[in-house]
C-alpha cells in the first residue's frame, strides 16, 4: 500500500476575504444528530468560518481561512467522527447552485403574483359587464391589468422565448413556438382592445397560461436536477482521482481533470486504473471485466497497455498517461459513442411530436377563422379578435403540463425503485421496448467475483490461506479473506509482484497465488478451468503437500433468473451479448435458459448486432455496465446501466439503477408502460378540450371567462391524471432510496 | 366607487410585498435544504449558557 498525499489545492475554490470553499459528498449522514455532530466538530477546528450540511443533497459546504487549517485536516476530522467524505472536483461539478432552477422559480413566482392580481381585476370586469360597470372603471381595470401583464410577460416569458427562438434558428418547431405566438398576440391584442375601450381584454389568459406552463417546466427541471445531483455525489464518492508522480518523485492525488498526457501515474494494488496508458514499471494482474467483459485476470508487464476502468491486482504500477494518442480503446469507444448518440438524437419526444402536429393545425384554424369571418362580411378587426381568441383558447396549456406532470410522478416512482433517469424522455422510450440485450459481466452477474464453491471454514489450509491473503489488496485475496473469515494476519509475508504471496509457517513455506506460482501443473489448471468456465484461479500450497485450487468467478445477481423469467413471460425477446469467453457465456445462458447469446463481442460488434435488430424494426433496451458496452448503450433505443458501471457507460445510459438486484429492469419497464399510458391519456384530455372549445371559439361565442375556466380545468385534469400513477403502487417496493446506504453499496462495488 | 383608486394600489402593493418576500427567501437559500431545516430546530447549540 502506498501512502500518498492528495493535492488539495485542486479541490478548493477561492471565496471572499481570503477564505476558501470546498464542497464534499459525505457518506453516512442519516439524521439530525449526524448533521449537528459534523457541524459542531468542524467548527472546533481553527479558522473555520462556516460548515453547513445539506441533508437533502447529502453534501457539506465548508468555508475556512486557508492559512489556519488545511483541507486535509477537515477530511481527517470528518473521518475521525466516522464519516467518509470526498471533495467534488470543481471542474466536474458544473453548477454550484442550481441557477436555471432558481430562475424558473423566480419566473413562476412573478407569473403567479401577476396572474392572481389580473384575475382579480378580470373577474370584476366580467361581472361588471353583466351588470352595470361604467366604461371608465372598466378601462381603468384594463390599464391596470396591462401595467401588471406587460412586465410579467417580458420577464416570465423569457424561458419560452429563448427556447422558441433556439428551435426556429435550428429550423424546427417545438412546443414553445405556438406558446410564444399565442402569448404575445394575446397581450398585443389586449392592448389594442384597451385603447379602443372594448369590453374584453385577454391579459389574464396570457399570464395564467405562462403560469401553468412554468409550473410544468419547473417540475420537469426539478426531476432532472435531483437525479443529476445524486449522480454527482456517486461520482465524488467513487473518488475519481489519480495519483500523479511528480518529477521529484513525490506522489499527489489530483482530480482526473488535472491529468495530462505524458504524466506518470501510480496505481496501487487493488485500485482501479484511472487513465489509459502504458505500464513503465511494475507487474500485476488486471481485471479487465469492465472494459472487455472478460472475467479472467490478465497478467500485465512493463510496456503493456492498461485502460481506465480496469482493476489492478496486487502489484503497484507506474503508468505513463497516453489518453490523447487517438489509438486507445477509450478513444475508440468514444468515437463509436459519438456516432451512436447522434443516431439516437433523431428520436422526437412525444410532446414535440404533438407540438409538430399541433402548431400548424392551430395556426391554420386561426387563419381560416379570420378569412371565414371576412368572407362572411365582417370587418377585419372583429374577425381578428375572434381568430386570436381561437389561438388563445387552443394554446397548449394542458399540452404543456400533460407530459412533464406524468414524467415527474413517474420519475419519483422510479427513484423509489432505485432507478435514476438521465433523460426525461427515457420513460417514453422504455415503453416502446420489445427486445432486451443484456451484457453478462457486471450486469447479469455481480461486479465482484465470488468463490465458486462453498468453503469449509474448519479446513486448515483454507484458514491459513485466508490469513495470508490479509496481506494483499488483490481483489481475489479480498474475496478469500471474506470467505474464510480470517482476522489474524501471518507475520513476515513477502509479496511476489504479479504472482502471489509467500511466508514461512511452522517451518514450511506457505504460498498463495497463481497456480504456476504454487507449482500446479498446467494440465491440472486446464482441467479445473474446464469444469468451471470463465473462472479465475488461485492456489494455496503449504510445504510439500499438494496444492489446493480455488475457482473464483462472478456470480449471477441473486434475482437474475427470476427477472429473466418475468421478462420472458411479459413477451420481451432476450439476448445476451458479452465480451467474455464462449464457455463462460454459454454457462450463464444455460442457467438463465436464454437461447440467444453471443460471446467475445467487441464494442463495434455489439453495436452491429444492435443495428441489425433495429433494422428489423425492433426497439432495443440495452442493459450493460462496461466500457465495451458504452457505444451500444448510447445507440440503443433506451439503455440501463448498474451503478457499479464505469463513468462513461453511466453517462451514456438513459438510466442508472442502484443496488445488487436486477429487479429494477422489470420495474422500469412496468412503470414506464403505465406512465406512457398516462401521457397518452393526458394528450387525449387536452385534445378533447380543444375539440369542444375550438368550435365555440371559431363561432365567436367565447368569452374570456369561459377560456380561463376551461383552461384551468384542463390543466387540473391532466395533473390529477398524472397523480393517478401513484395509486396502486403502494409500498411494494424495497426500501426507498435513502441515499447513504445505496451510495455505500455502490461504492462498495467499486472500490 | 372612487375608493377603488386607493384600494387597488394598496392591494397590489401588499401582493408585491409578498412576491418580494418570496424572491428574497429564494435568494437567501431558504429552499436549498428542505430536509435538514426540520431537524435544525431540535439543535440546542444556540441556547445561551449551554456548556455541554
Amino acid at each position: 500500500m502506498t501512502i500518498h498525499q492528495r493535492d488539495w489545492e485542486a479541490f478548493v475554490t477561492p471565496a471572499k476575504d481570503g477564505a476558501v470553499h470546498m464542497d464534499l459528498a459525505v457518506d453516512g449522514i442519516t439524521c439530525a444528530a449526524c448533521m449537528g455532530e459534523i457541524e459542531r466538530g468542524l467548527k472546533r477546528l481553527p479558522g473555520i468560518r462556516s460548515a453547513r450540511v445539506n441533508l437533502t443533497s447529502q453534501r457539506l459546504a465548508v468555508d475556512w481561512v486557508e492559512d489556519q487549517t488545511g483541507a486535509e485536516e477537515i477530511v481527517r476530522e470528518l473521518s475521525r467522527l466516522g464519516y467518509t467524505a470526498h471533495p467534488f472536483d470543481p471542474a466536474s461539478q458544473k453548477e454550484r447552485q442550481d441557477q436555471t432552477g432558481k430562475q424558473l422559480l423566480r419566473c413562476l413566482a412573478v407569473a403567479g403574483f401577476a396572474g392572481m392580481n389580473i384575475m382579480l381585476l378580470s373577474v370584476s370586469v366580467w361581472s361588471g359587464n353583466a351588470t352595470d360597470i361604467t366604461p371608465e372603471t372598466r378601462d381603468f381595470f384594463h390599464w391596470l391589468s396591462a401595467l401588471i401583464a406587460l412586465p410579467t410577460v417580458a420577464y416570465a416569458g423569457r424561458p419560452f422565448v429563448r427556447s422558441a427562438f433556439g428551435a426556429l434558428a435550428a429550423g424546427r418547431l417545438n412546443m414553445d413556438v405556438p406558446i410564444v405566438i399565442g402569448v404575445f398576440l394575446a397581450v398585443a391584442l389586449s392592448v389594442v382592445q384597451t385603447l379602443q375601450h372594448h369590453h374584453h381584454a385577454y391579459f389574464e389568459s396570457a399570464v395564467m397560461l405562462l403560469f401553468f406552463l412554468l409550473v410544468g417546466r419547473y417540475l420537469d427541471h426539478n426531476m432532472r436536477g435531483r437525479t443529476r445531483s445524486f449522480a454527482e455525489n456517486i461520482a465524488a464518492l467513487k473518488a475519481e482521482v489519480a495519483a500523479r508522480i511528480d518529477i521529484e518523485g513525490s506522489v499527489r492525488e489530483v482530480p482526473l481533470s488535472k491529468i495530462d498526457t505524458g504524466d506518470l501515474v501510480l496505481v496501487a494494488g487493488g485500485e482501479r486504473v484511472p487513465v489509459d496508458g502504458v505500464v513503465e514499471t511494475g507487474q500485476s494482474d488486471i481485471d479487465q471485466s469492465l472494459v472487455t467483459g472478460e472475467s479472467m485476470l490478465v497478467p500485465i508487464n512493463p510496456g503493456q497497455r492498461v485502460y481506465a476502468g480496469t482493476m489492478n491486482g496486487s502489484g503497484a504500477l507506474h503508468v505513463r498517461v497516453e489518453a490523447a494518442s487517438g489509438a486507445t480503446l477509450l478513444d475508440e469507444v468514444n468515437r463509436l459513442l459519438e456516432t451512436a448518440s447522434q443516431a439516437k438524437s433523431a428520436y422526437v419526444r412525444i410532446a414535440d411530436r404533438a407540438a409538430r402536429l399541433y402548431a400548424p393545425l392551430v395556426h391554420g384554424a386561426a387563419a381560416l377563422t379570420f378569412l371565414g369571418w371576412l368572407l362572411a362580411g365582417m370587418t377585419w378587426q372583429p374577425a381578428l379578435v375572434i381568430s386570436i381568441s381561437v389561438l388563445i383558447i387552443t394554446c397548449p396549456c394542458a399540452l404543456g403540463l400533460a407530459v412533464p406532470a406524468v414524467q415527474v410522478v413517474a420519475s419519483g416512482q422510479l427513484f423509489r425503485c432505485g432507478i435514476l433517469l438521465n433523460s426525461g424522455d427515457a420513460i417514453e422510450r422504455f415503453a416502446d421496448i420489445d427486445t432486451i440485450l443484456f451484457d453478462k459481466t457486471g450486469t447479469l452477474t455481480q461486479a465482484e467475483p465470488e468463490l465458486f464453491e462453498d468453503l469449509d471454514p474448519e479446513d486448515e489450509l483454507i484458514s491459513l490461506g485466508g490469513r495470508l491473503a490479509l496481506a494483499s489488496r488483490h481483489p481475489l485475496a479480498t474475496v478469500l479473506v471474506k470467505a474464510s473469515g480470517a482476522i489474524v494476519p501471518l507475520p513476515h509475508v513477502e509479496e511476489v509482484s504479479g504472482a502471489g504471496l509467500k511466508t514461512l509457517h511452522e517451518g514450511e513455506e506457505l504460498r498463495l497465488g497463481s497456480p504456476s506460482f504454487c507449482g500446479v501443473d498446467d494440465a491440472e489448471t486446464e482441467r479445473a478451468l474446464n469444469s468451471v468456465p470463465g473462472a479465475s484461479m488461485l492456489a494455496i500450497r503449504h510445504g510439500n503437500k499438494p496444492a489446493r485450487l480455488l475457482a473464483f468467478r462472478q456470480r449471477l445477481r441473486s434475482d437474475a433468473s427470476e427477472v429473466i423469467d418475468t421478462l420472458r413471460q411479459q413477451g420481451y425477446a432476450i439476448e445476451i451479448v458479452s465480451g467474455d469467453t464462449k464457455p463462460a457465456v454459454a454457462d450463464c445462458a444455460r442457467i438463465l435458459d436464454v437461447s440467444a447469446w453471443r460471446s467475445g463481442m467487441k464494442p463495434a460488434q455489439k453495436i452491429a448486432r444492435l443495428e441489425e435488430l433495429q433494422a428489423d424494426g425492433r426497439k432495443v433496451l440495452m442493459v450493460g455496465d462496461g466500457l465495451n458496452d458504452a457505444p451500444a448503450l448510447a445507440g440503443a433505443h433506451v439503455s440501463l446501466s448498474p451503478v457499479s458501471a464505469v463513468h462513461l457507460s453511466q453517462a451514456a445510459a438513459d438510466a442508472v439503477f442502484l443496488g445488487d438486484r436486477l429487479m429494477p429492469v422489470v420495474d422500469a419497464l412496468r412503470l414506464s408502460r403505465k406512465a406512457r399510458a398516462a401521457i397518452e391519456q393526458n394528450l387525449w384530455i387536452s385534445a378533447l378540450y380543444n375539440v369542444v372549445a375550438v368550435p365555440i371559439a371559431v363561432a365567436g361565442f367565447v368569452t374570456p371567462l369561459m377560456a380561463a375556466v376551461a383552461m384551468s380545468a384542463s390543466s387540473l385534469a391532466v395533473t390529477a391524471n398524472a397523480l393517478k400513477l401513484k395509486w396502486g403502487e403502494g409500498k411494494q417496493f424495497s426500501s426507498p432510496v435513502g441515499g447513504t446506504g445505496q451510495i455505500g453499496r455502490a461504492r462498495g462495488g467499486d472500490s | 366607487m372612487d375608493v377603488l383608486i386607493f384600494l387597488i394600489p394598496i392591494a397590489l402593493f401588499l401582493g408585491a410585498l409578498g412576491l418580494a418576500a418570496f424572491l428574497w427567501s429564494l435568494k437567501s437559500g431558504q429552499y436549498d435544504d428542505l430536509e435538514g431545516a426540520k431537524w435544525r430546530i431540535l439543535d440546542d447549540d444556540d441556547l445561551p449558557g449551554d456548556n455541554r
